[in-house]
């Protein structure tokens, strides 16, 4: 098997099992208040966390800012304005990006 | 199939099309990338069978600078590592089965299993896996457009294509999460300060799994709620029971 259908398979494996672990370990259950509090605020802290590494991120790892950061501000200053035109927001953050590239 | 016509589902199915169409152009870009690299069958049967964005990116990163396979799953794995954390909170709101909790599991993605959140940290799964529905086929299309069309679209940096999925994470924070109170924008404020601080010398993968920790704010909130009078102090103990065992 050559080098590119083996990392396909171990990587198949590893992601099946990440994301089967958690609910099968977790079963059918009532959530303590203290448990809920923290799990109520894991979506915002994770999506935080997703926007800066893949707005500064390098490709394989580090850090690498470029252009990218004025196109999500640029995002963020549509959402600012109307909360609900995701698409727009995100078709501006590509649009800046790229012209800050041609332009540099 | 019954799920299908479950509204919750068709709900998630409607809210996952806009994030569909940005998957479509994400997964194009990672199949112009992963061609030259992989050929032109393998990228189309990884975002098939692997489904998942941040760690087929970061596969193809080691592999295009002439790492092995072992390094090149090592990275996919820890980027995916959030899934833990990500399936431990969505996991007590699957009823039924492990052998079903495991399947829903696997139709976790960042999109639809935020979405999908509820008050008190609850998940409508159902929600989760009709917002994955669109966003499936559109990655496996795109990747296939992207081999295809790899000599058409150049460059896909250059069109700032890399700049879509953060600006996505960014309206679904500030349209949905956000809007769930102070606590969650003070959440999502420590959690994007943790990952700013260690993306600059941990592993790829490791800053988004530490971020949880803003999530911790949410132990205090209980104790808030607590303070206004409720008799929970014995729950609460037999919680603490519950973490050391």
């Amino acid at each position: 098997m050559s080098d590119v259908w083996l990392t396909i398979a171990l990587l198949l494996a590893t992601t099946v099992f990440v994301r089967g672990a958690g609910p099968v370990a977790m079963g059918d259950r009532e959530l303590g208040r203290r448990t809920s509090g923290v799990v109520e605020l894991l979506a915002p802290a994770l999506l935080a966390a997703l926007i800066v590494v893949e707005t500064v991120g390098g490709s394989d790892g580090g850090i690498a800012p470029d252009a990218r950061i004025a196109g999500v501000a640029a995002a963020g200053a549509v959402l600012a304005w109307r909360r609900d035109r995701m698409l727009t927001a995100v078709f501006v953050a590509a649009a800046v990006t790229a012209l800050i590239r041609a332009l540099l | 199939m019954s799920l299908l016509r479950n509204p919750s589902f068709r709900e998630g199915f409607h809210a996952g099309i806009p994030f569909a169409i940005a998957s479509f152009i994400l997964s194009t870009t990672f199949g112009v990338l992963a061609h030259p690299v992989m050929g032109a069958i393998a990228p189309i049967v990884m975002s098939t069978i692997v489904y998942a964005g941040s760690a087929q990116f970061g596969a193809l990163a080691v592999l295009a600078a002439g790492g092995g396979p072992i390094a090149a799953v090592l990275a996919g794995t820890l980027l995916n590592m959030r899934y833990l954390p990500m399936g431990i909170a969505l996991g007590p709101s699957i009823e039924g089965s492990a052998w079903k909790r495991f399947l829903v599991g696997q139709g976790m993605i960042d999109f639809s299993w935020a979405g999908a959140a509820r008050e008190g940290g609850r998940f409508d799964w159902r929600f989760m896996l009709g917002a994955t529905a669109p966003a499936y086929p559109l990655w496996v299309a795109g990747t296939a457009v992207g081999v295809l069309a790899g000599d058409l679209i150049g460059d896909p940096d250059r069109l700032g294509l890399d700049a879509i999925f953060p600006a996505f994470f960014l309206a679904l924070l500030l349209s949905g999460e956000v809007s769930a109170g102070r606590r969650a924008v003070v959440a999502a404020l420590l959690g994007g300060a943790v990952a700013l601080a260690l993306v600059p010398f941990a592993p790829a993968g490791i800053p988004v799994i530490a971020a949880c920790i803003g999530a911790l704010i949410g132990l205090d909130e209980a104790g808030r709620r607590g303070a206004a009078g409720e008799p929970e102090e014995l729950e609460e103990l037999e919680e603490l029971g519950e973490l050391e065992a």
